[in-house]
């Protein structure tokens, strides 16, 4: 601000004459027309995803094959969308398992409450975005449903949960 | 049969101009979004074709297989007629343009005039189509645009002035050849002010930016042509780019020496240089200045409209004046390699 003092009238005429502004901003986009490009080319090229990503959601198993989820639904108490529907029966060898438990993709909002809350590590998020629904009817996302995604995903999603346990 | 033969070979000139010229607007576009790109790290169109080099024409046919909506009390006859009256001068103009040493379609020794009378035809249709569409933003725009076209044609006549009074001649190849010479030789050394002027006049011709209040996206919409769409909109579009190409290639015409090579007349570089046509001379003069455009697109902010209108007549106009008093001078005093 001490030069602005400086300036003579003349030598502003000069400057505005001589283009001095606009040539010294044609020199910045001049010296960025040759800038490293920051676009990621979508479907070839993909951003990088958190372990704690929170996409579509899947229904894990022990691996014995029981599945993890005792229906005590906290994660349908704590939703706060209320995009979960559990029913629950007891089985034979007294324990208490789900009968239905319906995801609304239309309601969840991705929070990761629910597999925030859930006691045994049955109810995760997976790194899946890139999913569509070609009926409304698809939006709402069943039991034998998640525990599939979970079956395909189990790898990823062990290894992302002990990653992020540390924190936990 | 002499009649008819002359008359085909007549068209064959015709086409063989017009068919590159409307490749270069294609690709002046696709260039545009790719420069621009660049300069915002950005990519551009690149996904058509090898990097996005279809682009152009895929732009081209999804226009042409639009509907052209007609408003509903619009003038239908102004309302179609406007976008030929605005595409036909600046393809018309081209015809005196000379590419290289004696090639020209028509070589008439009122080229200067014939090229400044088509220019401001241009106007024609921005009035016409902006008044036929019956809508008060393409009325508000036609009538920005039509002031802007037409003060700054006054600048760029008295910037032209200068180049009829240097090179004593109206014919455009005559004043091609007497800046013959090295690069210090033309006629933009001696002219240095006249060819700013003249530069930024013909980036306010055309309505682009930052002179592109007629069009400024965030107060009146598209300007003129808001209302059109499809083949009609495709030839305003066309209309304007074959406009920037004009503008660019009088500027090398006038001023950058044409189709002679920078090193022309040198004792060692000029030889050296001879086997270049001239007419790579000359594309490669018009795509520098077809880069400022786009540079100064991705630079500059746009004016206030006022601002245009003051720096028209209170900056341009006087300095040209000034300037053709000094090259009176220079011209009496034979100065330089110029006016000897």
């Amino acid at each position: 601000m001490s030069t602005r003092a400086s300036h003579s009238r003349i030598g502003d005429l000069a400057r505005t004459f001589l283009l001095v502004e606009l040539l010294r901003g044609l020199r910045l986009t001049g010296r960025n027309l040759f800038r490293r490009k920051v676009t990621i080319q979508y479907p070839e090229e993909k951003g990088p995803q958190s372990p704690r990503f929170r996409g579509l959601h899947a229904l894990r198993r022990y691996p014995n094959g029981e599945e993890r989820c005792i229906a005590c639904k906290l994660c349908e108490a704590v939703c706060p969308a209320l995009a979960i529907t559990i029913d629950s029966e007891q089985r034979e060898d007294g324990t208490r398992r789900t009968t239905r438990y319906d995801i609304d993709l239309f309601k969840c909002i991705y929070c990761g409450f629910c597999e925030e809350s859930c006691p045994v590590d049955s109810i995760v998020e997976t790194r899946i975005f890139e999913y569509h629904m070609e009926d409304r009817s698809e939006r709402i996302i069943s039991k034998d449903r998640l525990l599939a995604i979970g079956e395909q995903y189990e790898a990823q999603l062990a290894r992302d949960r002990q990653q992020d346990a540390p924190y936990r | 049969m002499a009649e008819l033969t002359e008359f085909i070979w007549i068209m064959a000139k015709i086409v063989a101009i017009l068919v590159p010229l409307i490749l270069a607007v294609a690709y002046l576009t696709y260039a545009e979004r790719r420069v621009i790109g660049a300069i915002q790290a950005r990519n551009g169109p690149n996904r058509v074709g090898p990097m996005g080099l279809f682009q152009p024409f895929a732009d081209v046919f999804k226009l042409l297989f639009k509907e052209v909506v007609i408003p509903s009390n619009a003038n239908r006859f102004l309302f179609l007629i406007a976008p030929m009256l605005s595409l036909m001068p600046a393809l018309a103009a081209w015809a005196v343009m000379p590419f290289s040493d004696g090639l020209v379609l028509s070589d008439i020794n009122a080229g200067l005039l014939y090229i400044l009378a088509m220019t401001s035809l241009g106007v024609y249709g921005v009035i016409i189509a902006g008044w036929a569409s019956n809508s008060k933003y393409a009325m508000l725009g036609a009538m920005r645009s039509a002031a802007q076209i037409v003060s700054y044609e006054i600048a760029m006549g008295f910037a032209l002035v200068g180049v009829l009074m240097a090179a004593g001649s109206m014919n455009l190849s005559g004043i091609v050849n007497a800046q013959a010479g090295p690069i210090w030789n033309w006629f933009w050394l001696p002219l240095l002010p006249l060819f700013v002027v003249y530069w930024i006049s013909g980036v306010a011709e055309t309505n682009r930016a930052p002179f592109d209040v007629a069009e400024g996206e965030s107060e009146i919409v598209a300007g003129f042509h808001v209302e059109y769409s499809g083949t009609a909109f495709a030839l305003f579009f066309l209309a304007e780019y074959a406009n920037m190409i004009l503008i660019a290639a009088l500027a090398v015409i006038m001023f950058m020496g044409g189709w002679y090579s920078p090193f022309h007349g040198l004792p060692v570089l000029g030889p050296m240089f001879d086997w270049v046509p001239g007419i790579v001379w000359f594309v490669l003069k018009m795509t520098i200045f077809l880069y400022l455009y786009l540079a100064f697109r991705a630079t500059f902010p746009r004016y206030r409209y006022d601002q245009i209108m003051r720096l028209g007549w209170k900056v341009l106009i006087p300095v040209t004046v000034v300037w053709l008093v000094v090259l009176a001078l220079m011209i009496l005093a034979g100065l330089g390699p110029w006016f000897n």
